[in-house]
């Protein structure tokens, strides 16, 4: 670009040409551009290059020397375990989701429901779980659901139940990442509905009201419509993190038992880096694009609508 | 309910009744809510019962939610444990250096998106979303690649040295820092700036001396999350970092006091605690910035 705005100016004499390269650096988008130059730099290098590169190494074989093409997707679909990652997958993000949802929803409602001064305190701890980096909880979660002092099965013990194998049985496996996912993810549902309950007019609620609405109508035709927004662009970010989980999995089955509980990220983990074959990695975690680019493009629209209203 | 069948004994039952029933909706909301509490706070809670216990009273089988014996000689075990102590060095030089870094790139250039018009502008700060949006389960294995590839042509080892997640981090905080102030940078009034311009401010002024104090409680919510996220992150220091010395906190924890079979617990609880206290410390001193970098970078936009 100052070779440009150089040879642009090189006929005239060269005083106006340093003051034409000091306009040129003056410009108003040229300081914006230098400005964005770092951020662009970050993105370009650490974002799109690698998001490219897992493409090309995807068509690569185990020692990266001969090309493949398609050979790793189609060694993929032939595996069985590749198809209980992806049905594991969907069934996790899809259920910690809306249980998420759920919570955040119902939570979302009684918080709001109390007085003013009560609120704060309460927000407060029901937030903790989120701030928590999910790493150290699962860990917590870990020793909860410990096979031979199992905290819960401790109290299940005191009312005669037998000890439940939380993270040795699939099915169990199964219900103990989502219960752990849940638990740290419905805190993020719960602070976004709160800040979306409380910029619904109050007029609506009460001419509800006076309308003779039940609290059943009232949730129905007022708040869910005026909330339509936040839900779906909550529940779209909260698909995507989900959807590529990977610290909950990994900390408490590591995959197991039997390749069970694997998601995408966990398998990529335990195929590419520990198993020390890239390509195949690469591969499997590039089956999230697709999920993950849905949501993006719902996400984008919502907020480009939004845009254009204001 | 109870009020349409009161309806017809006149005014003075029926506001009476609705008091009663909003009095027992608000004795429900709280059982509710108790209940939720306690979901929520039990994990956190059951850390810090088991850090205050023996390895033997562990292994006795009594109530796992009591202390017979509280301790502290799993915390002072801990804190004096040089393995430990690296740990935690690593984790607050990479947040700090991270936070840092995030801060000088992402202000200047979401002042430049938000008020300085340049070609391309509008679809850069599109892609800055949509970047927020690119899991890092995604970006691993080539990051992974490309260090090998990088070391094999300068020589730089960048694989195994805590100091390289100072460069990755950047790619999980920028994007969204960027995307909420340039958010909070919106919503300052263009007369503000336009007076500075034309008493004669550069852009760089303007943006320090207007923009940075003005935006100040966004800029503290994005430097929260910067911090949280760079203390959080799990998978690029299981991945980039192997050796002991060279490990951050979480995966310190988790790869170095889980010793094959034999599970320490008082001691992993103890140092999962102090793991979680820097962000619940700044948390519980600044829930509403927390709070409000939480919603703004879905609700503002």
């Amino acid at each position: 670009m100052v070779d440009a705005a150089q040879s642009m100016t090189q006929p005239i004499r060269a005083r106006t040409t340093r003051s034409g390269l000091r306009k040129f650096f003056e410009r108003k988008s040229t300081i914006a551009f230098f400005m964005a130059l770092p951020l662009m730099l970050l993105i370009t290098i650490m974002v799109i290059y690698p998001a490219f590169y897992s493409l090309h190494l995807a068509t690569l074989n185990k020692s990266m020397q001969r090309f493949v093409g398609f050979g790793n997707f189609t060694f993929l679909f032939k595996r069985e375990t590749f198809w209980m990652v992806v049905q594991q997958s969907c069934f996790f993000a899809i259920t910690a989701v809306i249980f998420k949802a759920l919570i955040g929803f119902v939570v979302a409602h009684l918080v709001h429901n109390l007085p003013d001064k009560g609120q704060r305190k309460w927000r407060g701890m029901l937030l903790v779980p989120w701030v928590i980096p999910p790493a150290m909880s699962t860990l917590a979660w870990l020793w909860l659901f410990d096979p031979s002092y199992s905290a819960f099965n401790w109290i299940l013990a005191q009312v005669g139940i037998g000890p439940i194998p939380w993270t040795g049985d699939a099915s169990w496996a199964r219900f103990s990442v989502i219960l752990v996912n849940i638990w740290a993810g419905a805190p993020f549902f719960l602070i976004m509905y709160l800040a979306a309950l409380k910029s619904v007019p109050e007029q609506l609620y009460e001419a509800a009201a006076i309308d003779g609405a039940n609290w059943w109508q009232r949730i129905w035709y007022v708040t869910l419509p005026m909330m339509r927004n936040i839900i779906a662009i909550t529940t779209l970010f909260s698909l995507i993190v989900t959807f590529a989980n990977f610290d909950i999995v990994r900390i408490l089955t590591a995959g197991g038992p039997l390749d069970k509980t694997h998601l995408f990220a966990t398998w990529a983990f335990r195929i590419g880096i520990e198993g020390n074959d890239i390509p195949l990695g690469a591969s499997i975690s590039l089956f999230m694009v697709p999920i993950l680019a849905i949501a993006a493009i719902f996400i984008l629209r919502d907020i480009n609508k939004r845009g254009n209203e204001a | 309910m109870t009020t349409v069948t009161l309806d017809k004994a006149g005014p003075s039952r029926k506001v009476r009744s609705m008091s009663r029933d909003r009095k027992w909706a608000m004795r429900w909301s709280y059982v509710f809510l108790t209940l939720f509490a306690i979901f929520f706070l039990f994990p956190p809670i059951y850390m810090f019962i088991t850090s205050l216990k023996t390895s033997s009273e562990i292994s006795a089988a009594t109530n796992p939610w009591w202390v017979y014996n509280p301790t502290l000689s799993n915390y002072v075990e801990l804190l004096t444990s040089n393995q430990f102590l690296t740990f935690f060095k690593n984790s607050a030089l990479v947040s700090i250096f991270v936070v840092t870094l995030t801060m000088l790139i992402s202000i200047p250039a979401a002042f430049a998106l938000a008020r300085m018009r340049f070609w391309g502008s509008t679809t850069l700060a599109t892609g800055v979303f949509l970047t927020y949006l690119i899991p890092d389960t995604l970006l691993f294995i080539p990051l992974f690649k490309m260090f090998a590839t990088f070391a094999q042509w300068t020589g730089i080892e960048l694989i195994n040295h805590w100091w390289v997640l100072i460069f990755v981090y950047p790619t999980l905080t920028v994007p969204f820092c960027t995307w909420i102030m340039i958010g909070y940078f919106a919503s300052i009034p263009k007369e503000l700036d336009e007076a500075a311009i034309v008493d004669g401010a550069s852009w760089l002024q303007t943006l320090l001396r207007i923009f940075v104090p003005v935006a100040l409680p966004g800029i503290i919510a994005a430097t929260i999350f910067a911090f949280t996220v760079s203390w959080a992150q799990f998978l690029y220091p299981l991945a980039f970092t192997s050796s002991v010395d060279q490990q951050v906190l979480p995966t310190g924890i988790i790869t170095t006091l889980i010793k094959g079979d034999v599970f320490n617990w008082g001691q992993i609880m103890t140092g999962a605690l102090l793991g979680a206290a820097p962000p619940l410390i700044i948390y519980a001193f600044l829930m509403d910035y927390y709070i409000s970098g939480l919603t703004a970078g879905a609700t503002k936009g």
